[in-house]
């Protein structure tokens, strides 16, 4: 494990990374290579319920639309998982058994992570225990912000060990770490305690992902590769609605890390009406005809 | 000090402003006698994603607006219709129209919306209905609007023709997306300008100029599109076009016999009925 330096903070410009997310938003995707990415981007979903409001029910028919995304079209790929809580996990777990879609869980006290750490990490356990591939933990943002780093590393590395064979994702909140060079340090500080993703935001506080934050993250994911050799997956979540920023997303991902990222294994969505949005748009490319959401399920 | 005219730059009408076309194309419009009146948007499909788009956004707010509502604002655009006369008459008569058939437009466009505004808090009540059961039910049935309508204006009545389309359909609820007279589209602007400073919320009607060939094919086809409104007087190979890509999601069409925009049976609280669902409703009651 890389013990990091903590006094070190990255300087980030914040003009160019504006403007290098402005240009790249421009390339046009069309045809063949927007039905690509369409897919692709369909292929890298974290279906996603987090409501105090989720029933075995809902969780059941949002792993049927996971299976099964828009039933006209059978061929189209299946989401790379289901994003719930943990009490939902066995539920979900059950309802994707033998196709390949892993069940992600939300943990650590999500979304606040505002609890002792011995529950956090309880609850980590728990989550697992109930069988999830896929482990979502939010950082302590009081402490970061406060300039505790050690205590965030430590509390990283721990849900880490917690986690067993599940994979990390470690959730910055973005939203809540004010600038730019903040997200970097706790992009930084998270790989090195042990994160298999990084992750921009819970959904849960506004603003969620935004280009320029995920083009930033991306970067501490490319120097941490040069520096270990190691590919760390990304996952923006919350605020991307439509298939248009999806396909910008991508852009932004192949241009920063190159082809090896654009794969479910290192490069995620957080969402939950994405789905419909981008099925949408494969169906319209398909048809050519402009398509209603009457036509795809709700959840 | 000498005066150099300023020629009026023709937009569409989506979402309650005026964009230009997202194509960045024009096309232009000529008078009766040939001479350039001005160029107008060369509308794309894409101008017809977004405004079907924003009449969908616009529906909710539009249809919950009460009846008595609806028809203070078609009064509203009444009123300021008035108070552009003279713009409509230079429109129309540059077009063709003598001054008194410009009048007579003029005068039957603002009837006609006096018309429906009178009609928005009436045609529940005739249409609507009680119905006997045999059964402890009371059970009535009432009309909602059905949704967004593609409207393809008539092309020979650039003003009349399009506001008696526009008028029926909102006086019942529903958002429209226009695709104005292709030959004549300067009047659906100034309309649009009219609209603009009536009151309508945003979105709840949207005007796009250009060619038909290209546009409608992407309107009829639309499936967030509910209706769709169009005269006799369109080509057969369109109208077959039109009907077969509405009944992908089965769109009420309604094919609207006119022939003249100023006779009497133009105006008819059918033309709002059109464009409504009847919802009945069985509710349980004791004898």
């Amino acid at each position: 494990m890389n013990y990091p330096d903590f006094s070190v903070t990255v300087p980030i410009d914040h003009v160019a990374v504006e403007e290098r997310v402005a240009r790249l938003n421009k390339r046009s995707i069309k045809k063949e290579s927007k039905i690509f990415a369409l897919k692709l981007a369909l292929s890298m979903m974290d279906l996603t319920t987090l409501e105090g409001k989720d029933s075995e029910g809902k969780v059941i028919q949002l792993c049927q639309k996971a299976k099964m995304p828009y039933g006209p079209m059978p061929d189209l790929p299946t989401v790379a998982a289901v994003c719930v809580y943990p009490t939902m996990v066995r539920t979900a777990k059950n309802a994707v058994k033998g196709t390949g879609i892993n069940v992600a869980s939300v943990a650590t006290a999500f979304p606040s992570g505002m609890a002792p750490l011995s529950v956090r990490i309880d609850d980590t356990k728990y989550a697992v225990d109930e069988g999830a591939d896929e482990v979502d933990m939010v950082i302590s943002r009081g402490a970061f912000l406060s300039g505790d780093f050690q205590q965030v590393f430590d509390e990283i590395a721990a849900i880490k060990e917690a986690c067993g064979p599940a994979h990390l994702k470690v959730i910055l909140e973005t939203g809540e770490l004010l600038t730019y060079e903040n997200v970097r340090k706790a992009s930084d500080i998270a790989m090195d305690a042990g994160a298999d993703f990084i992750k921009t935001s819970t959904g849960k506080i506004s603003p969620a992902a935004t280009q320029p934050v995920t083009l930033v993250m991306l970067e501490a994911i490319r120097d941490y590769y040069y520096k270990t050799g190691k590919m760390i997956g990304m996952k923006p979540a919350g605020g991307i609605r439509t298939a248009k920023q999806a396909i910008q997303y991508l852009v932004l991902v192949k241009e920063t890390l190159g082809a090896a990222w654009l794969d479910k294994d290192y490069f995620r969505f957080g969402a939950s009406s994405l789905a419909n949005d981008v099925l949408m748009q494969i169906v319209k490319q398909t048809t050519g005809q402009y398509q209603s959401p009457d036509y795809f399920s709700v959840d | 000090m000498s005066h150099l005219e300023v020629l009026k730059t023709y937009k569409m009408f989506i979402g309650g402003q005026f964009p230009r076309t997202e194509s960045g194309r024009f096309y232009k419009v000529h008078n009766s006698n040939g001479e350039l009146l001005a160029n107008a948007c060369l509308g794309s499909r894409k101008d017809v994603r977004n405004a079907v788009q924003t009449a969908r956004g616009a529906f909710g707010g539009w249809s919950k607006r009460n009846a008595y509502n609806r028809g203070q604002i078609l009064y509203r655009i009444a009123e300021m219709m008035e108070s552009r006369r003279a713009e409509f008459m230079k429109e129309l008569t540059q077009i063709g129209f003598s001054d008194k058939e410009a009048e007579a437009d003029i005068n039957a466009s603002i009837d006609r919306l006096i018309y429906y505004a009178g009609w928005t808090d009436k045609y529940q009540q005739v249409f609507g209905s009680v119905n006997p059961v045999a059964s402890a039910h009371f059970n009535f049935s009432i009309l909602e609007p059905t949704g967004v309508v593609g409207l393809i204006a008539p092309e020979e009545s650039p003003l009349l023709g399009l506001t008696s389309m526009i008028a029926s359909v909102l006086a019942g609820g529903n958002t429209c997306v226009v695709l104005a007279s292709e030959k004549y589209p300067l009047p659906s602007i100034v309309f649009a300008e009219v609209l603009n400073t009536s009151d309508v919320p945003g979105g709840v009607v949207n005007i796009i100029t250009g060619k038909r060939q290209e546009l409608v094919e992407h309107l009829a086809g639309h499936m967030d599109v509910n209706a769709l409104c169009y005269t006799d007087k369109l080509p057969t190979d369109m109208v077959t076009q039109i009907d077969e890509l509405a009944a992908e999601n089965i769109k009420r069409i309604l094919k609207k016999p006119v022939n003249d925009w100023n006779a009497e049976d133009a105006e008819s609280p059918y033309y709002i009925t059109q464009f409504q669902e009847t919802k009945t409703t069985w509710h349980p009651v004791g004898f």
